[in-house]
């Protein structure tokens, strides 16, 4: 410790003889952040001892990119505002889509219902009761083209939240643009693709993880050499953290998910930097704000030494973490829901301060519906008026220095390095996952946050301190029950006018190509241009891939 | 003594969403009851199959797919046509206010919002098991 440094020092310690030697009684026995990790009263210079600006922070958009991936960030354009939508038939979500864009929305994304994300058709026994709830329903390259009606894909740019059959619904995306007469190489969008965090948090798997890696690893091939612009994988931590994790497990769990899928990508002979500068990421933002910000600061940090120096890329663009972000759904309350209002606009500053590429805000209904256009478009100004009015984002990562956020973010930094070692000791990802790790983190995590909130230790305003009485809101989004009938109606018209022989041809291509280790992608887009089903595609690929069985981790 | 209360807690349909089904069985657990959690994507048949097999007074179903229009009174159906109308069943989840009703009717005793308390859940189980 240097003389300067002594002196802080002992000044620091009168300051806290002087005010706190005797009896003080605070709010709170012990502060902490929604990761456990202990909040002082102060901090100081004394909290950033050694630290090396050059080494933990350097400029924005160089390495470690702590900063941000550009340089300039929001002076140059805002992050990209995509509300999360669809519900229903294609007729309605692309009618949402068109009035979302209308209203300033710069980037689309789509909500598929459980049918579609599952790899069934909307006429499977499964299906029933499920079609067009929580997303579109989506069964063929019809329904698709219906979707993008009147959409310019080569100046939109669309992510999809699809895992399992995320390769079916992008050949589907393709064949549309092909239609439009737009040049593949123009397409920008994301599939989510991250099949890992589905056996682990969300829940919509279909094949087991071998055959999904691989499929995985053939959309990069694919989308390396066709859609150079295409974001290949949207490696998610969003649901991870909404199953229940902290955030440093969010990050963690994430970015090991992320290593796995590189790692598979170079086991089958992709170069690196030919496929690492699409992967992108997902984050959820929460209400802990300071500890939000310090989250995705570190993510970064972390992915591009992993990058750089585990995985040797050379490309910096390989080492840049991009990520969308959503407020977090969780945190929406069913009592007094108008408050959402506030914890979406907290939550997204978050997301904002600490660098995102694209955001999602939640509307402040959607504790109880999908949201209605109103409450959509009321999220929508919410980021309109972070963007555009509040001056944050005049100057690039503007909390940058401040002595507590650089202590949380080298705090959750150890946070995440300890578990991405204890993941890479179990065999790396999927090894972790098959034993149950990270679902049993998980999992407790959740149990500690719901008895935190019993016993009051954690406060949510209208949940378990200012309850009022209240008449439930009227007006929410309801799903039209007929969604389901006409998903029927409009298969079997298809069944009857298409030329069956190329659909059983071009599935039987696919399948030769799945028991080989031929590339599935060509395949894949073969049979949705002669309209085969996603039903059938998936139901291809299942008798040759087999089915997962979750195990009860309970 | 009154006998250990068993409880099906259980996922049905498609929905992957398995935080709140996972807390409320370690919650009951805690609280003394012996709790059978189904995993995800089971059937209302597979449901009531389940419960008849593990013999328990109690089903517990989460829903957040909006679905539960449909399963829900499936579940109740199949427990009739098997004699097992005595099991109580309940249900949480992202269920709207105003279609309690229609599920009160279809026999769906209980119908807990986000954000209840496991506590309330446990007295309300326990209360219809075994009445005060």
């Amino acid at each position: 410790m240097d003389e300067k440094a002594r002196e802080l020092s002992e000044k620091r310690e009168a300051w806290e003889k002087k005010f706190f030697s005797g009896l003080v009684k605070e709010r709170q026995a012990v502060f902490q952040t929604d990761s456990e990790i202990p909040v002082e009263r102060l901090y100081s210079p004394l909290d950033l001892e050694g630290f090396d600006y050059p080494a933990s922070l350097g400029f924005p958009g160089n390495y470690p990119f702590t900063r941000g991936v550009q340089p300039n960030m929001y002076r140059g354009r805002f992050w990209t505002m995509r509300q999360y939508a669809g519900f229903g038939t294609a007729e309605e979500t692309n009618k949402r889509f068109k009035y979302l864009l209308e209203q300033g929305q710069t980037g689309l994304s789509v909500a598929f219902d459980l049918v579609t994300q599952i790899g069934y058709n909307s006429d499977h026994p499964m299906a029933q009761g499920e079609v067009g709830k929580v997303g579109v329903a989506i069964d063929s390259l019809e329904d698709m083209e219906t979707l993008l009606d009147g959409l310019p894909l080569d100046q939109v740019s669309t992510s999809m939240t699809i895992n399992a059959p995320a390769a079916i619904l992008l050949a589907m995306y393709a064949a549309v643009a092909e239609k439009q007469g737009v040049d593949l190489t123009l397409l920008s969008g994301t599939i989510q693709n991250d099949i890992l965090k589905e056996y682990m948090a969300r829940g919509t798997y279909i094949f087991p993880p071998a055959p999904s890696m691989r499929l995985i690893t053939d959309t990069f091939q694919y989308c390396s050499e066709h859609l150079p612009n295409w974001n290949t994988i949207s490696i998610s931590g969003y649901h991870i953290r909404e199953a229940g994790s902290t955030a440093v497990q969010e990050v963690a769990f994430t970015l090991a998910d992320g290593i796995a899928y590189v790692q598979a990508a170079m086991d089958v002979g992709l170069k690196v930097d030919d496929f690492a500068p699409r992967l992108s990421f997902f984050f959820g933002a929460h209400s802990n704000f300071f500890e939000e910000v310090a989250k995705y600061r570190v993510a970064r940090r972390i992915w591009a030494k992993i990058m750089r120096e585990r995985f040797q890329a050379e490309n910096p663009r390989s080492w840049m973490l991009r990520f969308h972000t959503q407020t977090a759904g969780c945190t929406l309350t069913a009592q007094q829901p108008e408050a959402n209002i506030m914890r979406v606009a907290f939550q997204a500053l978050s997301a904002v301060l600490g660098g995102t590429q694209s955001l999602h805000t939640n509307a402040w209904d959607e504790a109880l519906a999908l949201p209605t256009e109103d409450s959509a478009l009321l999220a929508l100004r919410t980021q309109q008026v972070i963007a555009y009015e509040i001056g944050v984002t005049d100057t690039v990562d503007p909390l940058a220095g401040s002595y507590y956020i650089e202590k949380l973010t080298n705090d959750l930094e150890q946070g995440v390095w300890a578990y991405l070692d204890k993941i890479e000791e179990l065999g790396g990802a999927v090894k972790a996952i098959e034993q149950g790790f990270q679902q049993k983190e998980i999992q407790a995590s959740a149990y500690r946050y719901q008895m935190d909130i019993e016993r009051q230790d954690k406060i949510i305003v209208g949940v378990n301190k200012f309850q009022k009485d209240e008449t439930p809101p009227q007006g929410l989004l309801k799903v039209n029950p007929r969604v389901e009938e006409e998903q029927i109606r409009k298969l079997a018209n298809l069944y009857a006018k298409r030329d069956q022989k190329k659909v059983e041809a071009s599935l039987k291509g696919l399948q030769a190509a799945a028991q080989g280790t031929e590339n599935v992608m060509p395949h894949i887009l073969e049979a949705v241009k002669v309209y085969a089903t996603l039903g059938e595609i998936s139901d291809a690929l299942r008798e040759v891939f087999g089915e997962y069985k979750q195990e009860r981790a309970f | 003594m009154e006998q250990r209360i068993r409880v099906l807690v259980g996922k049905v349909g498609l929905d992957g969403h398995d935080r709140g089904a996972k807390v409320i069985a370690q919650a009951l657990r805690d609280a003394g009851m012996e709790v059978i959690y189904t995993g995800l994507r089971q059937t209302p048949a597979q449901i009531v199959e389940a419960a008849l097999q593990e013999d328990v007074q109690v089903i517990g179903i989460s829903i957040l797919s909006g679905a539960h229009g449909y399963l829900l009174p499936k579940i109740t159906e199949l427990l009739a046509q098997e004699g097992a109308e005595d099991i109580l069943v309940i249900a949480g989840g992202v269920i709207p206010h105003e279609d309690k009703e229609a599920l009160e009717a279809a026999g769906i005793k209980g119908i807990f919002s986000p954000g209840t308390p496991t506590t309330d859940i446990v007295a309300f189980i326990r209360e219809a098991v075994y009445p005060s």
